[in-house]
């Protein structure tokens, strides 16, 4: 235990000294907590509009005016040529093309009947998809505004209508915020834990100085275990900084307990120091381990349910993130500070990630030599 | 310890990666107390045999032991029982020269009032105490190499392994390092020592010559020179050196 507590001490001391990892430590959580939430939010806004009007009517322009206030749109262009607005749409400075033709309003008073066109620039195919549909239900809103100024009495409607109304469960306003930020505390924990750790490893390979530990009689468990407990401590240390920062920033309190979130993120930082222990033992300078890590991010993120739905995923795809650390800590974080999950829901979760923590441990442990 | 006056024995030690035989059955005896030089082109093979010796590397046949261990079963034993000093500067540039010397007195063992006198009196006998608090980056090479040398007989071992002490250090540098190469011998500590400068093979008790992954020549330094009638151990060496078929890397 002694050889531990000299280990320990001079680890904390080099941390402590880098300016580079107080930077990482402290700037980071910041910047990724305080900007990429607003950028990462799914809702799309100002859409480019590009209005071809016939018509030039009464109506017309009343719909044109319903669509650009409901804070989607943004008129980019009001013209009378269909191919005028094409072009927009070719110097990608329109979205969407909405055509309203000529006798739209006669057509209505005359006939109850008219009819839209509606052209949609699918480049980026999410924009196109949200942006078809809010258009189309402001075209129906409208289409009840108009009829209901008709119908003057309201009192059996003509036709029968559905509608459906809904209440949002654990994210009343749907506010995207409560959905990213917790799933980015979980990047910055994940990228703290085994990145940083694996650096820190490598970057002693390539000193030499590991050679230097090697032949002393320091066991393999200490040296390891002299690496591991700074880095765990390190990694609660950002996810307490990050807990405060969505709570000063976002005025997001966690719904569950507070304890559940360690206990969970105690032993996902097991598993993912395993995995920045492995990494190190399979890498020979910090070139090398960075390179790999920058890719497991990647795959790590984009196959997590961060950003996009796992459940939407194909099934190989699904697979992936069966095997992703990643996953089960942001399916926690987003149980327990949405839902308010206890210990008792994320059991199944906090098990998987314990195996984790085993299968990555021992196969980093068996895999790092003293001796060659 | 061990019970006889043999330091370190090597019988047939050889170690192979794959078709590539780095050592091929050296044999050789290194008496306690002795400085032996352990000379060789590069790509000789001598940090290969080095690194068996210091149980870094599983030999691939043939026997060791060191200080009485055996270099197969008792690395750990052998771990205790020497100090090592590699080609690439090992200390911790980040930390203070009294933190590494804390650092490496402790991870061997030693008690805090061990490392507090020893390390007073190591200063003092550097002439590094005005340095003592800072960190070991901003030394110059000559004394980051004193120091990797003291800190690698600090715990006191009975062998200690140099690969190379002296490399891009200057002369007068050099010069002190080896009195305290000497130092160290007198207060019974085995030095085995490889290096490239053939006015420090001068200075061993016994030197070997490796090339080509075996050992050549194992004398005196006055001894070889009388054998290959040459007047320098530079002539020794290079008389041994131009018959190796490997290229140096």
């Amino acid at each position: 235990m002694r050889t531990l507590r000299f280990l320990l001490q001079k680890e904390f001391r080099q941390i402590f000294r880098d300016p580079s990892i107080i930077r990482i430590i402290f700037m980071m959580p910041s910047i990724q907590l305080l900007i990429l939430p607003w950028a990462a939010d799914y809702e799309v806004k100002n859409i480019q509009l590009s209005v071809v009007d016939h018509d030039h009517s009464q109506y017309s322009r009343q719909l044109v005016n319903k669509v650009t206030s409901s804070g989607y749109f943004q008129l980019q262009d009001y013209s009378g040529s269909y191919s005028n607005a094409l072009q927009q749409v070719e110097h990608d400075k329109a979205d969407l093309v909405l055509e309203i033709p000529a006798d739209f309003e006669k057509n209505l008073i005359r006939d109850n009947e008219s009819t839209l066109f509606m052209a949609i620039n699918a480049i980026n195919g999410v924009k196109a998809n949200l942006g078809g549909a809010y258009l189309r239900s402001i075209v129906q809103d409208y289409n009840r505004e108009v009829r209901a100024k008709w119908v003057q009495l309201p009192r059996f409607s003509p036709e029968v209508q559905l509608e459906v109304t809904s209440s949002n469960w654990f994210n009343a306003a749907m506010n995207y915020k409560l959905f990213m930020v917790p799933g980015i505390l979980v990047v910055l924990v994940t990228m703290v834990g085994s990145f940083l750790a694996s650096l820190n490893i490598v970057r002693e390979k390539e000193i030499g100085t590991i050679e230097q530990i090697n032949v002393t009689p320091v066991k393999k468990y200490h040296f390891i275990l002299g690496k591991l407990i700074p880095f765990w401590i390190l990694g609660l240390l950002i996810l307490s900084i990050g807990l405060t920062i969505a709570w000063l920033a976002y005025g997001i309190i966690p719904v569950g307990s507070l304890l559940v979130i360690y206990t969970f993120a105690a032993v996902y930082l097991l598993a993912v120091l395993g995995l920045g222990l492995l990494l190190s033992t399979y890498t020979s300078n910090q070139q090398q381990a960075m390179l790999l890590s920058f890719f497991l991010m990647m795959v790590f993120i984009l196959l997590s349910g961060l950003y996009t739905s796992i459940d939407s995923m194909p099934v190989w795809a699904r697979a992936i993130t069966k095997v992703n650390p990643v996953t089960y800590f942001i399916d926690v974080m987003r149980m327990v500070v949405l839902k308010g999950s206890g210990l008792k829901d994320i059991g199944p979760h906090l098990l998987t990630m314990l195996g984790f923590a085993l299968v990555l441990n021992s196969w980093a442990v068996l895999h790092y030599k003293k001796r060659s | 310890m061990t019970t006889n006056n043999i330091a370190i024995q090597a019988v047939e030690l050889t170690k192979r990666f794959g078709d590539f035989t780095a050592v091929d059955a050296i044999s050789f005896e290194v008496k306690k107390g002795e400085i032996f030089g352990f000379l060789g082109a590069n790509g000789a093979g001598k940090t290969t045999a080095m690194r068996m010796l210091c149980g870094l590397s599983i030999p691939s046949s043939g026997k060791a032991a060191v200080a009485g261990f055996d270099v197969y079963k008792q690395t750990e034993q052998i771990k205790r029982s020497i100090g090592y000093m590699s080609q690439k500067f090992s200390l911790y540039e980040d930390l203070t020269v009294k933190e590494n010397i804390r650092f490496y007195a402790g991870i061997y063992g030693k008690s805090d009032a061990f490392i507090k006198e020893k390390t007073a009196f190591l200063l003092k006998e550097l002439r590094l105490e005005a340095e003592a608090s800072k960190l070991v980056r901003s030394l110059p090479l000559g004394w980051k190499q004193k120091l990797a040398f003291s800190v690698a007989i600090f715990h006191e071992p009975e062998i200690v392994f140099l690969d190379e002490p002296t490399g891009g250090v200057d002369p007068v540098t050099r010069r002190e390092f080896w009195n305290m190469i000497y130092q160290a011998a007198e207060s019974g500590i085995t030095i085995f020592v490889t290096t490239h400068y053939m006015d420090e093979a001068e200075y061993c008790n016994r030197v070997s010559i490796m090339v080509d992954g075996r050992i050549d020549a194992l004398d005196t330094p006055a001894a070889l020179k009388r054998k290959f009638e040459a007047r320098s151990m530079d002539e020794v060496f290079l008389k041994l050196a131009r018959k190796a078929k490997r290229s140096g890397d």
